[in-house]
């Protein structure tokens, strides 16, 4: 086992409140241990709002990616049979190669495919890391470049940079790759969720994926007041929640108004630090 | 010239040209001299998670094709083509004996740029 324990808070659903769970465990984490927030929603990463912070450090993310020289290439069309994400198309003989950058996804396949070493191994920059410091919490925000569509690799950058013993990734929205990619590295994740038909039915997306690539998971109910159906859906499956956040205007006023919740609001503090015990509990850590 | 046709259902000239071209299911190969014709599948991009385009051109390529009939033409395939030096001519849903028709009396010209956007990159 690793020495850091890592806790993906996710969701099907956008808007459910990953980035309010999130920045709250993190707050709630800190009083004890040194936290690393990670905001892995690349695409529209907001975890540094909610704790009201301005980053300290900007720099650019890297990624693999390929360089072809035509001037090498014999035109044999290897390198475009050879790549199943259809980013690269060759024009025969003496008419080149054209890569397609947004489309790789840096298998390198064409690299060991090509006879006349035309190809090479390279970076490429979808986007930057930004970094601050709150007290015990590090939050490493990632920024996707605009036009750049695809998520995983800065994703990837920005996890690598938690280095302290308790880690806490904001993931994307959805059930797909970028998501996937957040939480397939976690210990342990939480799913967020509300009491809506449109929240249990992503929520029943999410705990298929999270069961799928075999990932210990539990849920947080937000805005619970009438909770039935998640109550339901949960004992059916046998999963279990470890928080029910009150639906309460103070935490709405504390949101619109850009002030923490966690610092503001006791009835959403209690439930945050009982589940923050919970989910140390599950790493052994207290 | 030999033409490289998007289409769904092969009938010889009397096929509709496809509006799609990355997702086409079929190239009808035309020898516009001749008028022979020779169906190449291109169902392995029905289903491609991404790049139908790029790879539709790359199948046009290595027909030999030296133009392309198809109802519309995104930003990738387009680049893929003219780098090619294959021409374009966007012609949905005539039969492919009409669009030749059209193309040999000079009222379809080749198009100079894609005509629709690319999809989710």
């Amino acid at each position: 086992m690793s020495s850091q324990f890592k806790i993906a808070v996710a969701s099907g659903k956008g808007g459910t409140g990953k980035t309010t769970v999130s920045t709250a465990l993190a707050q709630s984490i800190s009083k004890r241990n040194r936290v690393s927030l990670i905001d892995c929603d690349v695409e529209e990463p907001n975890a540094h709002l909610l704790l009201g912070v301005e980053f300290s450090k900007q720099t650019d993310a890297y990624v693999p990616s390929i360089l072809v020289d035509n001037s090498k290439c014999t035109g044999c069309g290897k390198c475009a049979q050879v790549c199943r994400f259809n980013a690269i198309a060759c024009l025969g003989p003496g008419k080149g190669t054209m890569f397609f950058p947004e489309l790789c996804h840096a298998c390198m396949g064409c690299v060991l495919a090509c006879p006349a070493s035309a190809i090479s191994e390279s970076t490429k920059s979808p986007g930057k890391i930004r970094q601050a410091k709150l007290g015990n919490i590090d939050l490493v925000s990632g920024l996707l470049n605009v036009g750049q569509a695809m998520a995983t690799g800065l994703i990837s950058c920005v996890q690598a940079l938690a280095n302290q013993p308790v880690v806490v990734y904001d993931s994307p929205p959805g059930t797909s790759c970028p998501m996937i990619e957040t939480v397939k590295k976690s210990d342990f994740a939480l799913l967020v969720t509300e009491p809506t038909p449109f929240g249990l039915n992503d929520l029943s997306l999410a705990v298929e994926t999270l069961r799928h690539i075999d990932t210990k998971f539990a849920v947080v109910v937000n805005r619970a007041d009438d909770h039935k159906l998640i109550e339901e859906f949960c004992s059916k499956h046998n999963i279990e929640i470890f928080a029910r956040i009150p639906d309460s205007i103070e935490i709405a006023k504390c949101y619109s108004q850009g002030k923490s919740i966690y610092e503001n609001v006791p009835a959403f503090t209690e439930a945050i630090d009982t589940l923050t015990e919970k989910v140390l509990k599950t790493g052994g850590l207290s | 010239m030999i033409f490289a046709v998007a289409v769904t259902q092969d009938a010889g000239l009397d096929s509709i040209v496809d509006p799609r071209f990355g997702r086409a299911r079929d190239f009808l190969i035309v020898d516009s001299e001749t008028g022979a014709t020779r169906l190449v599948p291109n169902t392995q991009n029905l289903n491609a998670a991404q790049g139908a385009g790029i790879q539709s051109a790359q199948n046009v390529v290595t027909e030999g094709a030296q133009a392309v009939i198809t109802g519309h033409c995104g930003p990738k395939a387009f680049a893929v083509l003219m780098q090619a030096e294959i021409k374009i001519f966007l012609a949905s849903k005539l039969t492919i004996k009409d669009a030749l028709a059209k193309i040999s009396a000079g009222e379809l010209t080749p198009a100079n740029s894609a005509d629709v956007e690319g999809h989710w990159v």
